[in-house]
């Protein structure tokens, strides 16, 4: 069997879901044998450089960057999958959405207790920032995400019970611990 | 107003058992229950002032911020919206100058949607200072608008009054009773006294095992054997309980309405019949508020009864000692199911149970507890009066007896019928004189929509099981729209919110049926709305949230066809659009949005 070819990002997220995929463990030599690496930050890989089996993303989307991300995602994966709550459901980050983007702004550079050196009162708009998103979306919003795993991030052996399965199109294995959050 | 909130909590001796009757005296004398109430009451039953806030902002009928002079509560419920709510919405709003969810700025007036208000069989219905207004058209809102303009009572405002009781100086409603047929049972001839009279001459092991012999079942919707559960709680050994289930919440029922208008004294009876025989000496009725136009009455024939010594100490001088008070609900449909019932009646929140153990085990108050539908209790009656194998000879073999049902929607008669168990779907149709038929919502909400291919199915336990509801839904309604959504509206708001399923899937279904009546659907929702209905069913932990996906799934399962013209036929489609994502930051900002595709 070639190696399945794996791509991942993080987005909207705190990196917390790629910990948890190195927290595999000495595992990560198996995986290393099952697949090859694409486009992440697990090798440093900027851009795609070939089609790839799957694609595991977290976080949600908060700005254009993270659409743009996501769509290339969608276009050079034949699986994506939605890793973690930010992914799934906007996470953290989404506390935001009932609050209007103004105010967020505003509380970030202008108001808010850390903002004491922003003398000039400026809220960042180069033309090379992401632009700031009304809300912060789950990936299945904005393209259609294939399977999903849930947590906070999601336990290392679901992530792992997960890749297997799907490369190797076994069951997965889901006992009851792994889904199990509080 | 501390005076006259000390008087309210010691009319109830101070007990928090009986928070939900202070709760409505205080929102009844101050127009809300303001948090400055809440405190007084808090010291006053010793309790924290989170355990107030809790029951108070639990239903619908308590407010935190005062309602006008005039509340007017309209029924939004789907039968109302077939016949005219929209309308008499629109003239309520052009009429006071507000909208639904506000108050006039004088204070006078304000508007409110509620659930079914069990009138189905008169609507447009609404409640204005708990005072039933029912067959709304524009005109009489201009009227009665006009009427608070000048100050009028509300029970000043009409003098026709309905048929029967509901005429009696007690009530003076305009309500009807719309008893179109009745049976041998329930609203046959009722001579009162005379099965109690021969129950007190009974074992009361024997008053069970006639009951059992009868095969009566449940009328409230669930349809258990009621000898069984009165078994069972007999069998308890410690002081128990006997509550009538009067909440009637389920949209399109308003059978009990008409028992509780007409056989009020039966009702009693059967409860006194059933403490007798499992050994309880209090009864409670639970009765919704929406029936508080009914208090007087119901309140004065427990009197009638006291005096008559039917009700009270050593009854008909058998030694036999039972009392019934009546607990008033405040606007919750989830308080139906009898374990949320409890709560309620005890004060609380209505947040169903976890079973085990069962009321019969731990009901009220903690202490073994029965729970019946008012129709059950009356049934029992007439069991006992007449015995088990009369009984039984009515209906089918599974489902024994008669049946109460209210037939509302496109017919020519709604109404009430007793009708015996085992007539078919089409004989119920000519009956109420219905052609054109689209579909039969039966059970309500919570049961099934079936297709005319299934007008020959019975209505009976083991076929069409029903707690009475039966809405008509003529072809010219558009069933997702003017139905299922309506319904999934219903069942959003009155999740209790303790399961996490039925608190957000709900919500999550109202949206989806919501985009596909938009017409934005596509065919991967219905495959969604399906598997995620079957995530609810499994994981709550009482009938509302296993049920209250049944109008999405019986009408896919039945109606597909609606569904197909409705949606796309995509797999995937995002409504995300990102120059209407980035707008508002790039403005902020002040930064032109630079989109590359
Ligand atoms: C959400 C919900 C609402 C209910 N509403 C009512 C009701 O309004 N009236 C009623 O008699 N039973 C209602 N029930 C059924 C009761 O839980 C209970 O089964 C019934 O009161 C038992 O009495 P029965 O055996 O005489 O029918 C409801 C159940 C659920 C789950
Ligand atoms: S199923 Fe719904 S209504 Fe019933 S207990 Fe759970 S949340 Fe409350």
């Amino acid at each position: 069997m070639s190696k399945a070819i794996v791509a991942t990002a993080s987005l909207a997220g705190c990196f917390g879901c790629h910990m948890s995929i190195l927290d595999i463990d000495d595992r990560i030599l198996k995986l290393i044998e099952l697949v090859e690496f694409n486009k992440s930050p697990i090798d440093d890989i900027k851009t795609f450089t070939k089609q790839c089996d799957v694609g595991i993303i977290e976080g949600g989307c908060c700005n254009s960057e993270n659409v743009e991300v996501l769509k290339q995602f969608r276009k050079n994966c034949k699986i994506l999958i939605s890793l973690g709550e930010c992914a799934i459901m906007g996470g953290l980050p989404a506390m935001r959405n009932g609050i209007p983007v103004k105010e967020c702004l505003e509380e970030a550079y202008l108001g808010g207790p850390t903002v004491g050196l922003n003398s000039e009162k400026i809220i960042p708009n180069d033309d090379e920032l992401p632009m700031i998103l009304d809300k912060v979306y789950p990936l299945h919003e904005i393209v259609k995400i294939d399977y999903y795993l849930p947590g906070c991030p999601p336990r290392a052996d679901l992530i792992w019970n997960a890749v297997v399965a799907l490369l190797t199109g076994d069951t997965m294995n889901l006992p009851y611990e792994l889904v199990k959050f509080d | 107003m501390k005076d006259k909130i000390l008087s309210i909590v010691e009319n109830y001796e101070r007990d928090p058992g009986r928070l939900m009757d202070i709760l409505l005296d205080v929102q009844k004398a101050f127009g809300c229950v303001s948090c400055e109430a809440i405190g007084l009451i808090a010291s006053e039953l010793k309790i924290s002032e989170v355990d107030v806030v809790q029951t108070r902002s639990f239903y619908h009928f308590f407010t935190k911020e005062p309602v006008g002079k005039y509340a007017v509560y309209l029924n939004n419920s789907v039968v109302s919206g077939f016949f005219g709510m929209k309308e008499v919405a629109d003239e309520f709003e052009k009429q006071t100058g507000i909208k639904f969810g506000q108050k006039t700025a004088d204070g006078l007036i304000s508007l409110h949607y509620t659930a079914c208000i069990g009138m189905s069989d008169q609507e447009p219905a609404a409640l204005i200072n708990s005072v039933v207004f029912t067959e709304l058209n524009r005109e009489k809102v201009r009227k009665i608008v006009a009427d608070m303009r000048e100050g009028k009572a509300v029970e000043a405002m009409f003098s026709q009054y309905g048929d029967g009781v509901n005429a009696h100086p007690l009530v003076k409603s305009m309500v009807k009773n719309n008893i179109r047929k009745t049976g041998k049972v329930t609203l046959g001839e009722y001579t009162p006294g005379k099965g109690l009279a021969k129950a007190l001459n009974m074992e009361s092991k024997a008053i069970i095992q006639e009951v059992k012999d009868s095969n009566l079942r449940g009328r409230g919707g669930a349809g258990f054997p009621t000898g069984m559960k009165w078994d069972f709680c007999a069998r308890e050994n410690d002081s128990k309980y006997v509550l009538c289930n009067a909440d009637e919440g389920e949209p399109g029922t308003f059978k009990d309405r008409v028992l509780l208008t007409e056989r009020a004294a039966m009702m009693f009876e059967g409860m006194t019949i059933a403490g007798y025989a499992i050994g309880a000496k209090e009864g409670v009725l639970y009765l919704r508020q929406e029936y508080v136009y009914l208090k007087n009455y119901v309140e004065n024939v427990l009197v009638e009864l006291r005096n008559k010594n039917l009700l009270g100490k050593n009854i008909l001088g058998k030694g036999f000692d039972f009392d019934i008070r009546v607990q008033f609900g405040a606007g919750a449909y989830v308080c139906g199911e009898e374990s949320a019932l409890i709560e309620s009646a005890e004060g609380k929140r209505g947040e169903p149970r976890n079973r085990p153990p069962f009321p019969v085990q731990k009901g009220y108050k903690n202490k073994p507890t029965i729970v019946n539908n008012v129709e059950t209790y009356c049934s029992a009656v007439k069991i006992i009066e007449n015995g088990a194998a009369w009984y039984k000879a009515m209906g089918t073999t599974e489902s024994a007896g008669t049946k109460l049902l209210s037939i509302s929607g496109d017919c020519k008669n709604p109404g009430v019928y007793e009708i015996e168990w085992g007539m078919t779907i089409a004989e119920m149709l000519e009956m109420v004189g219905a052609t054109d038929v689209q579909a039969v919502q039966v059970a309500g909400p919570s049961g099934i929509c079936i297709p005319p291919a299934q007008f020959n199915r019975k209505i009976a336990i083991e076929d069409l099981p029903t707690g009475g509801s039966m809405i008509v839904i003529g072809k010219n309604r558009d069933l997702l729209k003017d139905v299922v959504l309506n319904f999934m509206e219903f069942f959003e708001d009155e999740s209790c919110g303790s399961c996490v399923t039925c608190r957000s899937f709900n919500m999550i279904l109202r949206k989806q049926i919501e985009k596909v009546v938009e017409g934005h659907g596509i065919k991967t929702d219905i495959e969604n709305m399906t598997a995620w209905s079957e995530i609810i069913r499994k994981t709550t932990r009482c009938g509302l949230g296993q049920t209250s996906s049944n109008p999405i799934t019986t009408t896919i399962k039945n109606f597909r066809e609606l569904y197909d013209k409705r949606v796309k036929d995509v797999d995937y489609q995002s409504d995300f659009d990102m120059h209407k994502a980035v707008a508002e930051s790039c403005e902020v900002v002040g930064r032109i949005p630079n989109i590359h595709e």
